[in-house]
């Protein structure tokens, strides 16, 4: 297997990791919202706008898809990790309109060896999502299991 | 009427169900979590999961898919009971999210919401603020997920 950039030794408390930018379309929002959440707000400007959101806006779900990819492409396709029991929480904080250029960043809170899986670890996150205006979009905590780089070290 | 008075609460009730295909969790993960275990069929047999699975994000987008098409029937039938619907609005998030098993190709996913309590808020008169337990579970009845999500209703 590949050598991997990051394991769970290079994830330490404080280490912060850059997200986006990520344009986010009025097609993307409607193509999300079709399949999965097809709210009259999701799906045209003028219900957008007439709702409390003020415009053509993102599910929740499509926002919290769009921070994982980010999440990816910004380091954990290079990273060991063998995925995430869940999430602590997550805030969708304003709205995500049609036209917003999302990013942001990702902060290690916390990194501690799992017991029951010997050369895995557990790496707890803080991400925070802003858009162009500087305005939280989407905030939350959660931890992801990350491959120690000793152990791939004596598999190898 | 309120949600709580449709649903009570500490009462499951049963919204849908979402088959995952191979096809349907490539396609997910190809936009948002491309991480090998989502995308490649082989090397998802060399990680813990130890076969393709659906990304986390995938499997609680079926239970808002679920949410919403249960919603718009039940619109429907307390309309036509001569029932005024609850006015349901955005949600601010959620919290206690338990990825609790893969969600493999093949799977078929029930979900359930029950209501957990709700709460006016004084900052803004007029809405109610719901807490919600979201659940998932397999076609072997097996749990998948389970979160807790906050839901603005409009008195």
């Amino acid at each position: 297997m590949a050598e991997k950039l990051y394991c769970y030794e290079d994830f330490t408390v404080g280490r912060s990791f850059p997200l986006g930018p990520r344009d986010v379309t009025a097609e993307e929002i409607i193509d999300f919202a079709r399949e999965f959440d097809p709210q009259p707000m999701h799906l045209s400007e003028e219900a957008g706008k007439a709702s409390i959101l003020g415009g053509l806006s993102a599910s929740g779900w499509h926002t919290s898809g769009m921070m994982m990819r980010m999440l990816t492409d910004s380091f954990l396709l290079q990273s060991s990790s063998q995925g995430s029991p869940g999430i602590d929480f997550l805030e969708w904080r304003n709205p995500v309109l049609a036209g917003d250029r999302l990013s942001g960043k990702t902060t290690v809170i916390e990194a501690r060896p799992l017991k029951s899986r010997p050369g895995i670890g557990l790496v707890r996150f803080r991400h925070e999502v802003v858009n162009q205006k500087g305005e939280p979009v989407c905030t939350g905590e959660n931890a992801i299991m990350m491959g120690m780089r000793q152990a791939r070290e004596n598999a190898a | 009427m309120r949600l709580t008075e449709v649903y009570p609460v500490g009462q499951k009730v049963e919204i849908g169900t979402v088959h995952f295909s191979a096809e349907d969790i490539i396609r997910f993960a190809t936009r948002f979590d491309p991480q090998v275990f989502h995308v490649d069929e082989e090397a998802a047999r060399q990680s813990l999961f130890g076969a393709l699975c659906a990304s986390g994000w995938h499997t609680c987008a079926g239970w808002m898919k679920s949410y919403v098409t249960f919603f718009e029937a039940e619109d429907r039938r307390l309309r036509s009971e001569g029932r005024e619907p609850p006015k349901m609005g955005p949600s601010p998030g959620f919290k206690k999210l338990s990825w609790l098993r893969p969600v493999f190709a093949g799977d078929t996913i029930t979900y359930s919401v029950t209501p957990l309590g709700h709460r006016d808020l004084s900052s803004r008169p007029g809405w109610i603020m719901n807490q919600v337990l979201c659940e998932g579970e397999n076609q072997r009845g097996e749990p998948v997920v389970r979160f807790e999500s906050a839901i603005v209703e409009f008195a």
